[in-house]
């Protein structure tokens, strides 16, 4: 008897990522959510530049690869084209809350249709470590080599946060994958944002912390062990917003 | 059906657009080609199409992206400090082999230059914008009508060979109204195996990708990606010639520089010097068999530009420099007259002599 398989919705392809790296939790709760709303066959994916840049080589999903930072942009025009797909971008912090920025804000106040998939592992991964929008004050990274001086390199952006005003956004959750107990809330809040999208509910956004063991150069467990301890505190998990739910708790 | 309607050059594109069966326009506001975007925002939705206002030149270019690998037809429209902004889009569009529809209506430049009328982004069109190994088909109209018929053939085009259109224009041909007509046939329908539309869980996912970490993958999809342009420019060039029958000066000459150009043969041929000119329709493919058997019969060119002269280096490649070439030059938004083309006919004519 089986009782532990692979998701339909990822391929056979070996996974990129870095030993210890939670890509390929969040991989799995993605790939685990489409299983489950039967839509892999509706589905379209996005992939960024940056460590997942490759995601479209294990979604068994069609997929497109974006320009960094323009994935929600790219995703506005396939669900405008096609309303009746599913269509979600995964992208990390670089792409989605740097050069990015416009493009995720202004997908969300439209209130595209869309799922937005973040990753934040507070660094630049595929370029081998660098100062990422939501690097922590005092983080060492390539490009912060004496910790990041928020005087000089100003502070981490909060994009739950700075998304909660923006009317368009229908959902918004942070989450993190650093044990068991956070992994099932994140498959919650990542199941209800493509759920979300199959009732027409607008924008959704999960933010996943993550971990980056090789550039942070800490071990798997050690790094999961660092989020809880400075990301969590700096990045509060929870739903940020929902508009659903507060429509039908003012009921 | 020849029935005519007074249209200017901007909505004539859009309209067209439209005919060729585009129902999805991306665009940001810009001077002087907003009013596409005017009309698109009042025509998409009576027949059923999405008209959206992005958010940055960047955001439309990319939505164009997302709704061209889907297999549809959609265009985007903004002018040259905006295709500047477009042109990382341009660059994955082409690395992605995706079919696009792109308008540059020129203004002044460089910067924020002016919005007047130039055609100083010939380089940027034929050559510059985006980064990598590529082409794109850049069409350059001379009339309201041909504004019509090769935004209606330029959907063709990308679709045949998976690749961008551009449109160049200038603000004069797009502010400017003329009679046409609209009547322009049949769509041309393209089997898009490789859109994205969702497997069905009926086949393998189809992916729209160009990176290509193996340089011997990068190298070979670039390899067959200018095979294809090759075919193009075996197949795709388009000229007009007037005059050139007889001719002794040849002036070389795009969109509405052309027209006036005409103007200056007819006059300098009243005058007895026999003039004639070769108006590129495809600024690439550029028109260089017709310059080069050209070249064996004048004895100069003349490169009539609102530039400081950049079309030029290309007519002395095309002609392997045989023969002098002239600049007959405006910049910045001014217009050339009959009487500045006349004035470098004369001089061709002497140097030439």
């Amino acid at each position: 008897m089986v009782v532990f398989e692979k998701p339909k919705a990822l391929t056979d392809a070996v996974l990129s990522y870095c030993p210890g790296c939670t890509h390929g939790i969040i991989h799995r709760l993605v790939a685990e959510a489409i299983d489950e709303l039967g839509i892999r066959g509706d589905t379209i994916g996005v992939a960024p530049v940056g460590c997942s840049v490759l995601a479209y080589n294990f979604f068994n999903v069609d997929m497109i690869q974006a320009a960094h930072g323009r994935a929600p942009a790219v995703a506005t025009g396939i669900k405008r084209s096609d309303p009746s797909k599913i269509v979600f971008t995964y992208q990390g912090d670089g792409d989605l809350a740097a050069i990015g920025t416009a493009e995720t804000v202004h997908a969300a106040a439209r209130g595209e249709n869309i799922v937005v998939i973040f990753v934040n592992n507070a660094i630049y991964g595929m370029t081998g470590g660098q100062l990422a929008p939501t690097s922590l004050p005092g983080m060492v990274t390539q490009t912060s080599p004496y910790g990041r001086d928020v005087e000089n390199a100003g502070y981490p952006m909060k994009v739950c946060e700075l998304l909660q005003n923006v009317d368009g956004a229908a959902y918004l959750e942070r989450i993190a994958v650093n044990d068991i107990k956070n992994i099932n809330k994140a498959k919650k809040a990542i199941l209800k944002a493509f759920k979300n999208q199959v009732e027409g509910k607008g924008f959704s956004l999960v933010e996943v912390l993550s971990t980056c063991p090789t550039n942070w150069g800490l071990t798997p467990v050690k790094s999961l062990d660092w989020l809880r301890e400075n990301m969590i505190p700096y990045y509060p998990l929870g739903v940020y917003k929902d508009k659903y739910a507060e429509k039908e708790e003012s009921k | 059906m020849s029935e005519k309607v007074l249209m200017k050059g901007n909505e004539a594109i859009a309209e067209a657009a439209i005919m060729a069966g585009c129902r999805h326009y991306f665009g940001y506001p810009i001077t002087p080609q907003t009013e596409i975007a005017a009309y698109m925002s009042k025509r998409m939705p009576k027949v059923g199409g999405v008209f959206l206002q992005a958010e940055s030149e960047i955001a439309a270019i990319n939505m164009v992206i997302g709704v061209s690998a889907t297999g549809k037809r959609v265009m985007t429209s903004s002018s040259s400090p905006g295709i500047s902004l477009k042109s990382e889009g341009l660059s994955y569009l082409a690395g992605c082999d995706l079919p696009a529809l792109v308008v540059n209506i020129q203004r002044g430049g460089p910067g924020l230059g002016g919005i007047q009328p130039a055609q100083s982004d010939y380089w940027q069109a034929v050559r510059a914008a985006g980064h990598g190994d590529f082409r794109r088909i850049v069409l350059a109209p001379a009339s309201v009508q041909e504004m019509v018929e090769l935004t209606f053939k330029g959907f063709d085009l990308a679709d045949k060979y998976r690749m961008t259109t551009l449109i160049l224009a200038d603000g004069t041909m797009g502010q400017m109204m003329e009679p046409v007509s609209l009547d322009m046939g049949e769509v041309t329908a393209t089997e898009k195996s490789w859109a994205l539309t969702g497997t069905k869980e009926a086949r393998k996912p189809n992916i729209v990708n160009s990176l290509y970490l193996q340089p011997e993958n990068l190298e070979k999809m670039n390899r067959e990606r200018y095979e294809r342009y090759q075919k193009v420019e075996e197949n795709e060039v388009m000229f007009e010639q007037y005059l050139m029958d007889d001719a002794e000066i040849c002036l070389v000459a795009f969109g509405v520089t052309a027209r006036v150009s005409k103007n200056a043969v007819d006059i300098a041929r009243q005058n007895g010097v026999k003039a004639g000119m070769i108006r590129p329709v495809t600024l690439w493919p550029f028109p260089k068999a017709a310059l080069r058997k050209a070249a064996e019969k004048v004895k100069a060119f003349v490169s009539v530009e609102l530039s400081m002269g950049q079309m030029i280096e290309d007519v002395e490649l095309a002609i392997r420099c045989q023969k002098p070439v002239l600049l007959c030059s405006r910049a910045g938004g001014m217009i050339t007259t009959p009487d500045d083309v006349l004035a470098k006919i004369n001089e061709a004519n002497e140097i030439g002599g």
